[in-house]
């Protein structure tokens, strides 16, 4: 009797949890642990053998300083990409929580980008960069853009953060109306009447009640300004003489172009600790920060 | 006091009126200059065409296998999306219902791998499941997405259905129906509003991915709408009139889409966001 009923729980635990578990451990977790292997080796991508190297890779990520430059213009890029697309996202859920008309076509024209994969975004920018400012900059004589943004290294890593920023904010957008509508009335009111300007309204109330909002927002885009590649590709494809290659396309190029696999899932390894350490702190941090609603 | 009011209302529209044209403006350029000719474009791309020629699309779509690859990318979100709901669902209810150690840990595991980003599984992921020839179909990769997929559709669904009285299901018990009955007829239709939010979010994901299936389809056949688009860009990256084309053809799907569920879309982003 118990045996059958062993048998019964152990064949709806297989039915119901069977095929997820499988696919989650033979994509997820499995490459995961035998990348951590891979990091050890000293595999080349074509040939059948490779040996046991040690800790050789780990010390040539350290030496590689290709590595390390791409890897700071991403800590810099996500750091200004978090910033910028949670100002505007909240500027704009702000402004449209407030009495105005249309508000369902603003907020869906501000969610369009997000409808659409960074390729296409990257070409469409990579064409309004090179070729529509260009020619708005020598036709009405703007110094700024009489010369293309892609071709010099400093301004073409900031079309990736305005590129970015234009993308994901309304997104960011969507998530700071549904917080913002969770604010009771009663309590913007009350400060009113005791004399609260929109600004105090704002800074006392709003952004204390805001905070579970801004960590979700904060963790979303801190995940994908790490992650970026797409939008990198398509956009800059990482010139102007790989001034723009943030680590993803980096380690990317460096295991599947120069068939380095090892040193290169090392380099994507240490990403990992990486993106896992700064995800921990943000919400740890602001965690400690929310407040009772 | 009324006036100030009456101001401050116009200075907001005017803000959010700019804001608008700068999301929508550079799709508009798109559109505009698909229809003009390269030599045109050079010479002015903010004119308006000259005339209305649809000669670029017609090129373009040929040119991207346009037909092609917009069936390769509806079969593979289509297949990835109704998976990876069905089994996440089933995945969250077992979950919920049956709380032994072992599915604690695995609930823990699949929510920690959600750190884990795409670039640090990458390169071994191809190189096992190249090693085993799984690469280059259009079901290994629908296979990858239920597994890349998984965790945060069993993490979303496992919050609601902890809120579903187990009386409902005790009802459809006595009554003789099998757990897999109980489930499809009695749990799965409750969490309707949760599905939406689950297809709307990875229908996002899925269809407009990149990195992956640049990694797992290699053979042009198999290509999807990204990276099809990615290839008419090497390949024709001077034509500028044809490229704007290509865009516009691989937008406008989307964009009909989004009209007709454009609040569905949306509410369905803010639900997925609140945990």
């Amino acid at each position: 009797m118990s045996s059958q009923k062993f048998f019964d729980r152990l064949k709806v635990q297989l039915l119901f949890s069977g095929p997820t578990l499988f696919a989650f451990f033979t994509v997820v977790i499995l490459p995961f642990l035998y990348g951590i292997y891979l990091t050890f080796t000293n595999w080349d991508g074509v040939s059948t053998s490779h040996s046991f190297v040690g800790m050789k890779n780990y010390l040539a990520v350290l030496d590689d300083a290709a590595f390390w430059t791409s890897l700071y213009k991403t800590m810099k890029y996500v750091l200004l990409t978090v910033i910028l697309i949670n100002v505007v996202g909240f500027f704009l859920a702000y402004m449209l929580t407030t009495e105005i008309r249309a508000k369902n076509l603003f907020r869906a024209g501000f969610f369009t980008p997000n409808l659409i994969g960074g390729i296409i975004l990257g070409f469409l920018w990579q064409f309004i960069f090179s070729n529509v400012l260009v020619y708005i900059g020598e036709h009405f004589k703007i110094g700024i853009f009489s010369s293309s943004w892609l071709a010099d290294p400093d301004k073409a890593f900031w079309t990736l953060v305005i590129v970015t920023t234009w993308q994901y904010s309304g997104y960011m957008m969507v998530i700071y109306i549904a917080g913002l509508m969770n604010i009771p009335k009663e309590l913007l009111e009350a400060a009113s009447i005791d004399g609260a300007n929109a600004f105090v309204r704002l800074r006392k109330i709003i952004l204390p009640l805001m905070v579970p909002s801004f960590i979700v927002c904060v963790f979303l885009s801190l995940q994908r300004g790490f992650m970026v590649y797409d939008l990198n590709i398509a956009l800059t494809n990482g010139g102007p003489y790989k001034s723009t290659q943030l680590v993803s396309m980096y380690v990317y190029q460096k295991a599947f172009l120069s068939q380095k696999y090892g040193a290169g899932q090392a380099e994507a390894f240490v990403l990992f600790l990486i993106v896992a350490i700064v995800t921990l702190i943000q919400v740890y941090v602001s965690k400690k920060r929310e407040v009772e609603a | 006091m009324n006036v100030s009011k009456t101001l401050t209302k116009f200075v907001r529209y005017i803000v959010l009126v700019i804001f608008f044209c700068l999301y929508i403006l550079p799709f508009i350029l798109v559109v505009l200059n698909s229809l003009k000719e390269r030599t045109e474009i050079i010479s002015n791309p903010l004119s308006m065409p000259k005339s209305f020629n649809l000669a670029n699309y017609f090129s373009a779509m040929e040119k991207m296998n346009f037909a092609h690859s917009f069936m390769n990318s509806l079969i593979i979100t289509v297949f990835s999306v109704a998976l990876i709901t069905i089994f996440s669902a089933m995945t969250a209810y077992v979950f919920v219902r049956v709380q032994n150690k072992l599915n604690k840990f695995l609930f823990f595991l699949m929510v920690a791998s959600m750190i884990i980003p795409f670039q640090a599984i990458m390169i071994p992921l191809v190189q096992i499941y190249g090693s085993i020839g799984f690469l280059n179909s259009k079901w290994a990769l629908i296979y990858m997405y239920i597994g890349f997929g998984a965790s945060l559709a069993v993490f979303i669904y496992h919050g609601l259905i902890k809120s579903i009285p187990l009386e409902l299901e005790e009802a459809a018990m006595i009554d003789g129906a099998s757990r897999l009955q109980i489930f499809f007829q009695v749990v799965f239709p409750l969490l309707k509003p949760t599905t939406m939010t689950i297809v709307i979010l990875n229908v996002l994901w899925i269809w407009n991915d990149f990195l992956l299936p640049s990694l797992v389809l290699i053979k042009p056949e198999e290509r999807t709408l990204p990276l099809s688009t990615f290839y008419f860009f090497g390949t024709y990256s001077v034509d500028y009139g044809l490229l704007m084309a290509g865009l516009v053809v691989t937008i406008i799907p989307v964009i009909i889409v989004y009209l007709f569920t454009q609040r569905h879309i949306i509410q369905g982003v803010m639900n997925g966001s609140i945990k």
